[in-house]
């Protein structure tokens, strides 16, 4: 009865979203109030019964109720409660469900933060978040419905793939698409706003907010999943230019551009039509990742369905929402006037340098991704594109940006003396390269060109984002103006990128990779790290049975740590499972994982130091949290009538 | 300068970044395509003896030797119409086995074996890799009349 419920309550979400979708936009297109009114309670309802929806799965989950097909197939009754909670999204009809909250989540937030617009525009906004969420939910209804039921049931379940038993993965999913679908809001900000046929700098300041809170989660669930790819499926490598991972990359990328972009509209009322478009194109490529993902011609753990109407459906969607907007854009874009230029040297210079580099960088990762596909579909043979092109292509853009970020920040808007620049960049510079190439040499006795750029890199940008908030710090009494939010979240955000350059690049410099073969009782080195071997038992878990390793780590005699990785094998999906088992450190991670045994009592091992790692997520969590402090800065939450002000004059420093 | 002009170099300046990082984008590209041959491809000679590619197909039964005490193994793979003897050293993935789909990337050891630097399985126990089955209907298709 439930599931009944669940699958009606969806079908009436879908009935609203084509209210919300139309009535709204064609009351702002002939000005009826009673018309517009209507976006507010049609999105409100349409959450009200998409979460309704999204509790009876739930439900069905909890109480295992393996009549409903997809419950079936992803649960099983020894599944610890919070897993059967996570395989609520743990495969393609959940997860297409979870989508549709989040969106109706995101349209809900907007019908709250948008009371202060003008009611033409916020109709707008919604109507267009109404078209995304009516495709999104006839998909689900036709193609993907998770509420359809299994005759006879079935009497047990064929449990949740064990690679997506972790608590990573119950968290991973929520994260990353409340990123992803996030940028569906700055989306409809930017066809609104093509609609509406005008676009003043207020407009920048409502959508600023939004693209940094989805750029936020973004950040925080790619992190998460390179984490979790680190220690449960990658054998210690932490990002792997999986087809998957760029499809969340490229959006991240576009958003990252968008985000600047926004900055100068909001600032100085230039690159109007760009930013629209940048608008369009991060969730468009938010659109193809779902594609990509969600289509089965990607191979890939995320790589569920392979029914092709599914796949035809997405990119029909992805034509119509991408392909709509476009030829709106084309045909509106060009009556949005551009009032006034930019220097050589000024803010607004610079920040059109780190848009381009990083579309060059986006654009780069898509041609990898797709080329091969496009091969494939064509029946020109199957390649893959290796990760040393994503690399080299990746690098090339992004040291130009290291160096960039750190004179744009302190640069000022409209002009900036070149000189008074190098005077005060100078110092920091000199600095970054000379420890960037001693420190290497100090700390691992050995250092290529590569990672004395990247370390001086990762340096330069953490100095040149703490200057400005540490001389502050310094001189509070005398400081002219304390930094603003928007100041502090822009200085966290770079130095999350500084530090995450560090990682990445201590990290893959100096990783030291061992595979061996070691029987209980032996004791071997590795880069300074005694091993003993000293024992391999077998052990019951809830819903699996696992070989256990046990491992003394020793340095210089005095005990590390013991791990314990395991060998799990699942009872209802008997595929076998490594759990690496991790000493995680600020310094530096040491990672065993148990191979497959070699007979005699002798295992394969693989072990690893992994110098810095953790400033890799550390980076993109203080990345996020710069976004939040921007996020908090009270200037987004002025009255109406300062927002719709001509743009005041503001202080040359602020962000 | 004028601004004219300063923007002039700006557009200028791009230009020439695009440029030449479309060229090495490119070069990089080249120099890191794989292909994917089976081993039929391979019998036939379609794939080069220089270059790095990968290969795919199934693990024989009974094919697995491994060199006691060393992570050194090989095995047969095969796409039932030929195989081809495949040498490896290393940490194999959890779902490696006999009668499973693999894909391994590496080069030709120039004595009709293939020489390993990377192994792949598939993710789980109903998936198998598209290149695979798709090798393995064409060897069914030009095996049956």
């Amino acid at each position: 009865m439930i599931p009944e419920l669940g699958q009606f309550a969806l079908i009436l979400a879908l009935g609203l979203t084509l209210i919300q979708a139309s009535v709204p936009l064609l009351g702002a297109a002939t000005q009826r109030e009673d018309w517009m009114a209507l976006a507010r309670p049609a999105a409100t309802g349409q959450f009200v019964f998409v979460a309704v929806a999204f509790l009876a799965l739930c439900h069905a989950f909890l109480n295992d109720d393996f009549s409903v097909r997809y419950v079936a197939m992803n649960s099983n009754t020894a599944l610890p409660t919070a897993y059967k909670i996570a395989a609520v999204w743990g495969a393609h009809e959940g997860s297409l469900l979870l989508w549709i909250l989040i969106l109706s989540t995101w349209t809900l937030a907007v019908t709250v933060g948008s009371r202060s617009l003008p009611e033409a525009f916020a109709a707008r906004v919604l109507g267009v978040l109404g078209i995304v969420s009516v495709g999104m939910l006839v998909f689900t209804l036709l193609t993907s419905n998770p509420f359809e039921r299994l005759f006879p049931a079935a009497a047990e379940g064929n449990d949740l793939n064990p690679l997506l038993q972790d608590p990573g993965l119950v968290m991973h999913p929520p994260i990353l698409y409340s990123g992803y679908v996030g940028l569906a809001v700055p989306f409809a900000f930017a066809v609104a706003a093509l609609l509406t046929g005008s676009l003043s700098s207020a407009w920048a300041r409502w959508a600023r907010p939004w693209t940094v809170a989805a750029w936020m989660f973004l950040t925080v669930g790619i992190a998460l999943g390179s984490w979790w790819a680190y220690y449960e499926l990658g054998w210690g490598g932490w990002w792997f230019w999986d087809p998957v991972e760029n499809a969340s990359f490229m959006p991240w990328l576009a958003g990252t551009a968008l985000i600047h972009s926004l900055a100068v509209t909001e600032r100085r009322g230039i690159f109007k039509s760009w930013t629209l478009l940048l608008a369009i194109a991060a969730f468009s490529l938010s659109l193809l990742g779902t594609f990509l993902v969600r289509s089965g011609i990607l191979v890939s753990v995320h790589a569920f369905a392979s029914d092709p109407a599914r796949g035809l459906f997405i990119l029909l969607l992805l034509s119509v929402i991408t392909g709509g907007s476009l030829i709106l854009y084309a045909v509106r874009a060009r009556h949005l006037t551009v009032e006034g230029g930019f220097r050589l040297i000024s803010r607004e210079s610079f920040l059109l340098m780190n848009n381009i580099l990083l579309v060059v960088a986006t654009a780069a990762v898509l041609f990898g991704t797709l080329y091969p596909l496009f091969l494939d579909a064509l029946g020109l043979g199957k390649i893959s594109v290796g990760p040393p092109y994503f690399n080299t292509v990746f690098l090339i853009p992004m040291l130009p940006l290291a160096v960039l970020i750190g004179v744009g920040m302190h640069s000022a808007w409209l002009r900036t003396s070149g000189e008074s620049l190098a005077r005060r960049l100078a110092l920091p510079a000199g600095v970054a390269l000379a420890l960037g190439i001693t420190i290497p040499w100090l700390v691992f006795g050995r250092a290529s060109a590569l990672t004395m750029i990247g370390v001086s890199a990762g340096l330069w940008v953490v100095g040149a984002a703490l200057l400005e908030p540490v001389k502050r710090v310094l001189r509070r009494g005398a400081a002219p103006m304390p930094l603003t939010r928007g100041q502090w979240g822009m200085s966290f955000a770079h130095l999350g990128v500084g530090v995450f350059i560090l990682g990445a690049t201590v990290t893959s410099s100096y990783n030291v990779e061992t595979d061996s073969s070691a029987s209980p009782g032996d004791r071997w080195e590795v880069d300074g790290y005694e091993l003993v071997f000293r024992d391999i038992r077998r052990i019951q878990g809830p819903n699996f049975e696992a070989t256990e390793g046990e491992f003394e780590v020793r340095r210089d005699g005095r005990l590390v740590t013991i791990l314990t990785p395991q060998k799990r094998v699942y009872r209802v999906q008997t595929s076998p499972m490594t759990e690496a088992a991790i000493d995680v450190g600020w310094g530096r991670d040491l990672f065993v994982a148990l191979g497959d045994p070699l007979g005699d009592g002798a295992w394969s091992l693989r072990v690893q130091v992994k110098p810095l790692i953790r400033f890799i997520w550390l980076g993109a969590l203080i990345m996020a949290f710069g976004g939040l402090l921007a996020i908090s800065d009270p200037r987004y939450r002025t009255k109406r009538a300062r927002q719709e002000a001509a743009l005041d004059p503001q202080p040359a420093e602020s962000v | 300068m004028t601004p004219r002009r300063q923007r002039m170099i700006l557009i200028g300046l791009v230009a020439a970044g695009v440029t030449i990082s479309a060229a090495l984008a490119l070069r990089a590209f080249q120099e890191n395509l794989l292909f994917f041959f089976s081993p039929t491809q391979v019998a036939e000679g379609e794939a080069p003896d220089d270059r790095v590619f990968r290969i795919g197909g199934m693990v024989l039964e009974d094919s697995i030797e491994r060199e006691p005490g060393s992570l050194t193994l090989s095995f047969m793979v095969t796409d039932y119409a030929h195989s081809m003897p495949v040498h490896y050293t290393g940490v194999l993935p959890d779902l490696f086995g006999e009668n499973q789909g693999v894909v391994a990337r590496g080069r030709l050891d120039g004595q009709g074996g293939f020489v390993a630097e990377e192994i792949l399985a598939k993710h789980d126990e109903n998936y198998m890799p598209p290149e695979v089955a798709d090798a393995l209907a064409r060897s069914k298709e030009a095996g049956s009349p």
